[in-house]
């Protein structure tokens, strides 16, 4: 180095100890930047979600003919859905947990938990849209019921798709370990499974709540 | 200098759903209180449905209310989207969220209703277009 641009970097650093409150490190960590990215493509799926329900609030009341929520709806087994729903938010939550301090029995077990109760969850719907269409109250009854099978059954389809992404970071962790990318993908899938949950509340208060109770 | 610099990193952002850093007693608790307040708020919402104690017409209005509160209490304890200094951008994505949502929803049921109740019954305009 010339001292020519030894001074200037002399020069410089003491430039920036005089104004040090504007200090830029550089871009955020990729930790930072995934899960930013995966929180903002979690708020367009609400966005998604907001439409079904917009269409289901539109065409509630078209039942051409045909049965009404209250008519329909098993509040009993709502309520076994929620539970199970919330009780696998919470053992994602201690997989989370053990994701952090890395202990992987911990993390196993409580991502086979979140697994299961998922898994029971996806059978009492799939119970219940059976023992609709059973009924003749399939999506095709009326405009009502196509509006009720798209919203719910698109939290299914989402439900699903979270556990084979599960499935997947299970194996990923037993085969690679709590590596940085891996952490960073297991922290995407905590925040698709916890907004999940948030959608499903939405579901079971605006459409089987409110839909019994009116 | 250097001082300042670990300062500023200390109040660096926050990943959504990273929380601050924290034993994992005090983590185990955060899901814990989460889970609490959500089986309660839950359990409310399907007492309220069900129940002749309280005024029938207020039914609806409670139930999107103790909705609206258990998504604060999910998006707080669960995905750890807080009000604090690091966590300014997800505040704010969510806010912007939050709109669309409002939009999408309030403005199709606006225009819903307002197009149901200006059109004539559909008997009507079958007969018309005879």
């Amino acid at each position: 180095m010339t001292d020519a641009t030894l001074a200037f970097a002399q020069g410089g650093s003491q430039h920036l100890a005089g104004t040090a409150t504007i200090v830029h490190d550089g871009p955020a960590s990729k930790r930072i930047v995934t899960g930013y990215g995966f929180w903002i493509f979690l708020l367009s799926d609400i966005i998604m979600f907001s439409c079904f329900f917009a269409a289901y609030a539109v065409l509630v009341g078209q039942t051409a003919g045909g049965p009404h929520g209250s008519q329909l709806f098993d509040l009993r087994s709502v309520a076994a859905e929620t539970g199970l729903l919330l009780l696998s938010s919470f053992t994602c939550g201690l997989a989370s947990i053990a994701a952090g301090v890395r202990n992987e029995r911990w993390f196993q077990a409580a991502m086979a938990a979140t697994c299961v109760l998922g898994l029971a969850f996806l059978a009492l719907e799939g119970r219940e849209f059976a023992s609709l269409v059973a009924q003749g109250a399939g999506p095709t009854r009326s405009a009502f019921l196509s509006s009720f099978f798209s919203l719910v059954g698109c939290h299914g389809m989402h439900v699903s798709a979270g556990i084979l992404w599960l499935l997947t970071m299970m194996a990923q962790v037993f085969a690679k370990g709590f590596r940085a990318d891996i952490q960073r993908r297991l922290l995407c899938f905590a925040l698709f499974w916890h907004a999940l949950d948030i959608i499903w509340v939405a579901v079971f208060s605006v459409v089987y709540l409110l839909g019994s109770a009116v | 200098m250097s001082d300042q610099l670990q300062q500023y990193h200390d109040h660096a952002d926050l990943a959504p759903g990273d929380e601050e850093a924290g034993s994992i007693g005090s983590k185990l608790l955060g899901y814990v209180v989460g889970l609490g307040l959500a089986i309660l708020l839950t359990a409310t919402s399907f007492f309220i449905a069900g129940t002749n104690l309280v005024w029938q017409p207020s039914i609806p209005v409670a139930i999107i209310v103790l909705a609206i509160g258990q998504m604060g209490v999910h998006l707080v304890f669960f995905l750890h989207i807080t009000t604090g200094a690091d966590n300014t951008n997800n505040v704010l994505a969510l806010a912007f969220g939050l709109l669309i949502v409002f939009l999408v929803i309030g403005g199709s049921l606006w225009i819903m209703s307002n197009l149901n109740h200006n059109m004539m019954p559909m008997d009507q305009i079958m007969q018309m277009q005879r």
